[in-house]
């Protein structure tokens, strides 16, 4: 009874000493930190963090980030939402690069009834009939459109091969959409040509595409497939134009494919930090980072990360409560909110209407062409 | 398929088929030996990838002699692993072993994700090997001869070592009947350190080779060569050298001819390969060149 009596009164200790002292916003953050790509997902952390550290107050609370390593797994991902809505009750989310990670994560938010908002997940499905999942980023068939209308009107390209990743959701999405683009604009896709993730050896296929002389291929892969397979296309003598998507926007592309990723396009966010015609938010934004980090330049999956915390923290000034239910609400009507992208407008589907940047690397450097408006 | 297309899609296979060869000697090499099958090999396979890595990119020394040093360090770590975590479990059933080896597998992979982190590097390429040879519509890299090469040495020297020399009596002579070998004075833990010294330089040999093919370095390289070199020495009778080079062909010749012949199937790339494997399998159970038992090494 007497060890009842000491257990209760720890117990007491315990809830007054964890009491809050002051109310906080806990937002969770969930991206690859590790894995294949961890890349990606460490630039939009900070991103993410910069936006914290311009705006570290909501409604007169203070937001605290609690950040999950997903892995560049979909179980982890899927495993990491649970713990920062079970353990962490977090009030609203943040993440992650790749769409088949944000799917995986999305489906464990969307039964506990808290909102995410992505990063960079392109494909259509991670919001699609979805009520909690928003993305600062635009979605697959923007991209894949964008890339078959650059093609056809710029390069004049008339064939097109494709070769894609099948067991990865967003090469499969970008492809097909790239696909419906190229044909509906007049143009012909004269091979298709599959591979799988972590597959090193594309030889066979780079053979059979290249007997089909094409005026440009199309890979919607991640930059380290992507890489390679500019590198062994060009060893097999391929001459055709190489395009890709916003994976393949990376510096390692170029340390990896070395002179083959000569002349690659690829579509990309409209953000770049040599852009010509930035907007305020764009020029703030880039300015930060440049103080932030002086030896790091500034980058879309920066500006991404950081327009997710800013469409979360406007939601709940917004909203002036930070549940997950008004948070939800106020986020399904953003509208003409000033980012680095951009005005940003959420569609009924909570995706964002934006032109697509494209980008070609010259010279081993990238550089920002303009935007296409995607037919 | 015309000519030239045949003769391009020949030196993929080729290419492709000598590097699963050489990856799965060090699986038959341990196996016919110890009857147990070494899953770290794998992760041996991309530490020395690394190794290469970091003494081309960090020393003044030559390619070749760093790819020496690889292939040494490779080796030391093979033993390492064989004192640790295999060594103190010869008497244990043959299943704690494997256990064991899984175990080593997972820690040098997530080892390489702390020290190496998860970032993909790029290899660096030595020129002479990846120079195209043009003959007309045909382009051949120097590499596409040199990887037969360097496996067909490799497997000719692991043979002679066993066949031809005192190390190697031993090691056939543990395959047959590790007790009796013990009472003739043979020092068992010496010739087993000695095999995964071997077999380990062979996966790193293999793992310099692969990172000259594909120049993509990290942690999880060595998963899926691991895995079908694994197949190939199993196809082609594990614990037999000749077989796990076969294998390593035969695998490699199917999956590029596969895509080759059926374009519009080329996402089943890989289940292509492991039918054709299932059905060899079933019709040979031991493998293309595992019926004659008393000559596993």
């Amino acid at each position: 009874m007497k060890s009842l009596k000491i257990l209760a009164g720890i117990m007491l200790a315990v809830f007054l000493a964890a009491g809050p002292a002051r109310a906080q916003v806990k937002i969770g953050v969930y991206l690859p930190l590790t894995g294949q790509n961890a890349f990606g997902g460490q630039l939009e952390l900070d991103g993410i963090n910069l936006a914290h550290q311009e705006m570290p107050e909501a409604i007169g609370q203070k937001v605290e980030l609690v950040v999950m390593d997903n892995k560049s797994d979909k179980v982890e991902a899927a495993n990491a939402v649970q713990r920062l809505i079970d353990r962490d009750k977090v009030v609203a989310i943040i993440g992650t690069y790749g769409s088949s990670l944000a799917m995986a994560g999305g489906e464990v938010a969307e039964v506990a009834k808290i909102p995410v908002v992505g990063t960079s997940c392109t494909n259509p499905l991670v919001t699609q009939g979805k009520t909690y999942y928003f993305r600062a980023c635009f979605i697959d068939p923007y991209q894949g459109a964008g890339a078959a209308t650059y093609a056809f009107n710029e390069l004049k390209a008339k064939k097109a091969a494709l070769l894609i990743d099948v067991s990865n959701d967003y090469a499969v999405g970008l492809g097909a959409f790239f696909k419906r683009s190229f044909t509906t604009l007049g143009g012909e896709i004269v091979t298709e040509m599959k591979y799988n993730s972590g597959d090193q050896d594309f030889t066979a296929q780079l053979t059979e595409i290249n007997s089909k002389q094409p005026d440009v291929m199309f890979i919607p892969a991640y930059f380290a497939e992507g890489g390679i397979i500019m590198k062994q296309a060009r060893e097999l003598g391929a001459k055709f134009r190489i395009m890709g998507g916003d994976a393949m926007d990376n510096p390692e592309t170029v340390s990896i494919a070395g002179a083959a990723s000569e002349g690659f396009i690829h579509t990309s966010f409209p953000y770049d930090a040599g852009m010509a015609n930035m907007n305020e938010q764009a020029k703030a934004f880039t300015g930060a980072w440049r103080l932030a980090n002086p030896d790091k330049e500034p980058n879309v999956n920066a500006a991404l990360g950081y327009a997710s915390y800013l469409m979360i923290v406007k939601a709940i000034e917004k909203a002036g409560a930070a549940t997950p239910e008004a948070i939800t609400k106020a986020l399904a009507e953003t509208k003409d909110l000033p980012t680095p992208l951009g005005m940003l407008t959420l569609d009924s589907d909570h995706n964002p209407q934006m032109p697509v940047g494209i980008i070609e690397i010259k010279d081993g450097k990238r550089v920002y062409l303009g935007e296409v408006q995607p037919e | 398929m015309n000519q030239d297309l045949f003769i391009q899609n020949l030196f993929n296979a080729l290419t492709v088929g000598s590097l699963y060869a050489l990856i799965a000697i060090g699986y038959t090499m341990v196996y016919g030996i110890l009857r147990f099958i070494n899953f770290a090999h794998g992760d041996v396979f991309m530490v020395g990838a690394y190794f290469i890595f970091f003494t081309v990119n960090f020393s003044i020394i030559p390619w070749p002699l760093a790819a020496l040093a690889a292939i040494i360090g490779a080796s030391a770590l093979g033993i390492l692993v064989d004192r640790v975590a295999y060594r103190p479990l010869r008497e244990a059933p043959r299943i704690s072993a494997l256990i064991s080896a899984i175990g080593v597998s997972f820690l040098l992979e997530n080892l390489g994700l702390v020290i190496f982190t998860g970032l993909p590097r790029p290899a660096v390429q030595p020129a002479w090997l990846v120079d195209p040879i043009i003959y007309g519509n045909i382009r051949i890299l120097p590499l596409s001869f040199v990887v037969p090469a360097v496996t067909a040495v490799l497997v000719l020297g692991l043979l002679f070592i066993v066949y031809r020399t005192r190390p190697g009596l031993a090691m056939r002579s543990i395959a047959r009947d590790i007790e009796t070998t013990r009472l003739m004075g043979v020092s068992i833990d010496r010739t087993i350190a000695l095999t995964f010294g071997l077999g380990s330089a062979l996966a790193a040999a293999a793992g310099i080779m692969w990172a000259m093919r594909y120049p993509q370095i990290h942690p999880f390289m060595g998963v899926l060569p691991g895995f079908k070199a694994f197949i190939a020495a199993v196809v082609g009778g594990i614990g037999s050298i000749q077989g796990a080079v076969l294998g390593g062909l035969l695998l490699g010749t199917v999956e590029i001819v596969a895509v080759a012949n059926w374009p519009e199937l080329s996402g089943y790339r890989d289940a292509f390969a492991f039918v054709l494997l299932i059905v060899i399998l079933l019709f040979r159970p031991t493998g293309l060149m595992g019926e004659k038992m008393e000559d596993k090494i």
